[in-house]
């Protein structure tokens, strides 16, 4: 289950590994008392030069046999809590319930560049399985000295080590360890032999925390309290860019028990009830300069197209040229998306408590080591004196990254001398949102007289170039980008842009899998049977054989009225092909999902539930970005600031959705947090093509664009 | 306009002396220290801060305070009895219907309002029920299966 070692705030360390800080650092993991402790560096997580100290423990074995998994990802609702412990108590050989996990702390855990890209499990849980590894080792060869038994004849079960020659002669792995204090630290990934046959891993396994989120005790960065602490609000900007005329905050000063706090362009008024500081905060009166806006929904592609930087080639092979020659037919198609909100339902907050040269943060983000550098360079503090703590995350998606409240929550604390609470408005949440990027895919390609694509010429505007590597057999192609997800926010974007939930992926597989089904209408052949037909990759040939038996329907050349689509990608490793099947009402240009199918190969699977509930996640907030979601804006100005505009996908939208897992484990485990969001665009534009012969090529695809496109032909 | 406002909160009483047009989803999280009703939008537009008000789903964000005199308010902390949780809470543990779990208090409570009034809703009922919940990780599938389960088992009288 999830521990919280930070229920009370205490002492973060010193700077130094001398002897002394090591001492208190396995104090605070309570080790003093004996224990098997295993530091790790080496992999993903561990880019030396960023660590603060070379002992940042992995997992800790307790005198009380407890397991302890320290890991610098964060938990945000992708299940990573659960799967991450599932791995080392399989690894252990102990059992899931004596697991605890602590995670985004980071005086506790080790450092970690950040929770995202569906890395967690692939990267951070194939070390952790190594540090289970070696403390199976130690505990294995500390049991051969106490039962007088060969190692080789020791076998690991529940937390014991059993001689298999006669099962009486055992020994807790707490029993070993007491009084005792052991510290392994490894620096090589050796090979390593995954637990065989697993008993924990692989099995479905509801949420450790549920019980938690259910009862109300789950506490996230909101609902921390510290005695003493003020809520604040800070004044905003209208629009993106404006800059601050004239202020009179004089009424505001006039309601009780107000803070009022002025230090340049930060302007805050703070009060122990947060509701009370928004409406002395509605008294402070404002005056902006307000630029011009020069783009908005309907300009902004072609300002995108004349802005972006030179084009950077992701891939190519072959020669474009002679592709071009061999082609038969050629095919030129322009795609768009829109912005699109991250909107997670916790908006961002930040509590700071700043006791002396010390500082406590609790914080909602995906990346706490960062938010551990910036709140130390904005109190102008040792990092090693800023722990933040991450609580319960109530979302994130790509959009808890760039810790700006957090940074607010420091400064006020600092200027206030009071802990401090920041709690962004709905609306705050949209206004400085780093949106998925709006962007622009031109793509050319060709096919030869057998139907095959010999061409492939594809250019990206702004989308991020993740996933738009062809896997299909295409001897010519070439792959280009300009100005990936995070590029360019200040000259080509009115406001700030950032990663989204399969960043770059939404956008390339929305325009590449949509062309696919072009090229297989102009050549005669149904989606399915013209995707085999370019493709020798066995595993994507698996996982679209998969998903077509389970949808069950035959395709036929579009538009054969039906309203099925079909689309596939491969994502970071993890393969997935989506199916699904639409009605369209031509007169208000409304799309009705009826059923998607969704087949996925993801490696190895951990939590086969936790794998379910994110594909079915991913496919339901897919609908958003695909029929919906799209931010409007003119100039700096964001014209949606709440739901009422924004329309999140509701239970009333809801397909019937079904989920293949393809059994592959002889594959490390990939990623599942993003994929299967990724095809939803093309899955659903490729089904309403099939259902009315009408292509769109902008997202998202609302009843208006529908309708147009329909009255265009 | 400071006035004394009574009301139990989880079977307890509770006294307060507060301007009673503040919004009871503020009393709740800061004066009371009751943080299972959440802020999502501020506005009554995605049930994240829903309690109960005399057994009826209400919208914290949007309630004075005044307005729930005398009234028996239950949150997410007051729905499990001595411990056991409610079937909706074990239903909702069994389904995995959570991701974040932000929007799961508010969730459940919704949930249990709709059952109050119809013990044996059909699926569309329990759709139409739930439309205004916002859940942004996608769990809706989880959700309405664990709603399902939910009212068989309440309607077995093992607990409601």
């Amino acid at each position: 289950m999830r521990k919280e070692e930070y229920a009370k705030p205490s002492r973060s360390l010193t700077t130094s590994s001398s002897e002394v800080s090591r001492r208190e650092f396995l104090k605070r993991i309570g080790l003093l008392g004996g224990g098997i402790v295993i530091y790790v560096s080496f992999g993903d997580i561990s880019s030396r030069a960023q660590q603060l100290t070379d002992f940042n423990a992995f997992l800790r074995i307790g005198a009380d046999g407890r397991v302890t998994c320290f890991s610098g990802k964060i938990e945000m609702g992708q299940g990573v809590l659960t799967s991450l412990a599932q791995m080392l108590a399989d690894q252990l050989g102990v059992p899931l319930k004596s697991v605890d996990m602590v995670m985004g702390d980071t005086s506790l855990c080790p450092w970690d560049m950040g929770t995202f890209g569906s890395r967690s499990t692939k990267y951070f849980g194939a070390t952790l399985r190594h540090a289970a590894a070696e403390a199976r080792a130690v505990l294995i060869q500390m049991a051969a000295e106490r039962l007088h038994v060969p190692p080789q004849r020791l076998t690991v079960k529940d937390g014991q080590v059993i001689d298999s020659q006669n099962t009486d002669k055992k020994v807790t792995y707490a029993q070993l360890t007491r009084g005792k204090r052991i510290e392994r630290h490894l620096t090589q990934r050796t090979s390593i032999k995954p637990a065989f046959p697993h008993t924990v891993s692989g099995k479905a396994t509801g949420k450790t925390d549920a019980r938690q989120m259910v009862t109300g005790e789950a506490r996230y960065a909101g609902d921390i309290r510290v005695p003493g602490m003020l809520y604040a609000k800070i004044l905003r900007p209208p629009v993106h860019g404006a800059t601050l005329k004239r202020i009179d905050s004089e009424n505001a000063k006039k309601v009780n028990g107000v803070k009022v706090i002025q230090d340049s362009d930060l302007i805050a008024v703070l009060h122990k009830y947060p509701d009370e500081a928004q409406k002395a905060l509605d008294k402070v009166h404002a005056e902006w300069e307000i630029p011009e806006p020069k783009v908005d929904n309907r300009n902004i592609f072609k300002h995108l197209t004349a802005s972006a930087p030179p084009r950077q080639t992701v891939t190519q092979s072959g020669d474009i040229e002679k592709g071009k020659r061999l082609a038969a037919k050629t095919f030129e198609s322009i795609y768009f998306n829109q912005y699109v909100a991250h909107a997670p339902m916790e908006p961002h907050t930040a509590g700071v408590h700043i006791e002396g040269k010390r500082a406590t943060v609790w914080a909602s983000t995906q990346t706490p080591f960062w938010a551990q550098k910036e709140v130390a360079r904005t109190l102008g503090f040792a990092s090693s004196d800023v722990r933040v703590i991450t609580p319960f995350v109530g979302g994130g998606f790509g959009g808890k990254t760039r810790n700006q409240q957090v940074i607010e929550a420091a400064q006020l604390a600092r200027l206030s001398g009071r802990p401090v609470q920041v709690a962004w408005t709905r609306k705050e949440e949209f206004f400085y949102d780093t949106f998925r990027p709006a962007a622009v895919i031109k793509l050319r390609s060709g096919l030869d007289r057998d139907h095959r694509i010999v061409y492939w010429d594809y250019d990206n505007y702004f989308a991020g170039a993740r996933s738009s590597q062809p896997f299909y057999d295409i001897a010519h192609h070439r792959v280009s980008s300009r100005g990936g997800w995070m590029d360019g926010g200040d000259q080509a974007h009115p406001f700030r842009v950032g990663a989204w939930r399969g960043p770059g992926s939404n956008t390339n597989v929305f325009a590449m899998e949509s062309q696919i089904d072009i090229m297989a209408e102009a050549a005669g052949m149904d989606p399915l049977a013209f995707r085999l037909a370019n493709l020798t990759d066995k595993r994507m040939r698996k996982v679209l054989s998969a998903a077509a038996v389970k949808f069950g329907h035959r395709f036929a050349k579009t538009p054969s009225r039906k309203g099925f689509g079909i689309a596939c990608t491969d994502y970071q490793g993890t393969y997935v092909a989506t199916m699904a099947e639409v009605k369209v009402d031509e007169k208000t240009g409304y799309v009705r999902v009826e059923r998607v199918v969704c087949a996925h190969d993801m490696g190895e699977v951990i939590n086969p539930l936790g794998a379910r509930l994110q594909i079915e996640g991913c496919i339901t907030m897919g609908l958003g970005y695909v029929l919906r979601e799209e931010i409007r804006f003119k100039g700096g100005n964001i014209l949606d600031e709440n739901f009422d505009t924004y329309e999140l996908p509701r239970f009333s939208w809801l397909p019937k959705i079904e989920t293949v897992l393809i059994d592959n484990p002889a594959m490390p485990p990939q990623g599942c947090g993003e994929p299967a969001i990724t095809p939803m665009g093309a899955v659903i534009a490729n089904a309403v093509y099939d259902a009315i012969g009408v292509r769109i090529f902008e997202l998202p695809m609302t009843p208006e664009r529908i309708k147009k496109a329909i009255i265009k032909g | 306009m400071m006035q004394a406002i009574h009301f139990k909160l989880n079977g307890k009483p509770v006294n307060l002396r507060v301007d009673g047009e503040r919004r009871l989803l503020w009393i709740l999280r800061t004066d009371l220290g009751v943080t299972g009703p959440k802020y999502g939008c501020g506005e009554g537009l995605c049930g994240g801060c829903t309690v109960l008000v005399n057994e009826a789903a209400v919208l914290s964000c949007q309630t004075p305070v005044k307005d729930v005199k005398g009234a028996e308010i239950i949150t997410i902390e007051g729905l499990a009895k001595n411990g056991k949780l409610h079937p909706l809470q074990q239903a909702f543990i069994q389904h995995d219907a959570l991701q974040c779990g932000f929007c799961t208090p508010g969730m459940i409570l919704k949930a249990h309002s709709l059952l109050a009034e119809n013990p044996e809703p059909t699926r569309d009922e329990i759709i139409q029920a739930m439309d205004e919940n916002l859940c942004r990780c996608g769990s809706h599938v989880r959700i309405v299966q664990a709603i399902q389960t939910a009212a068989k088992q309440m309607k077995g009288g093992k607990q409601g």
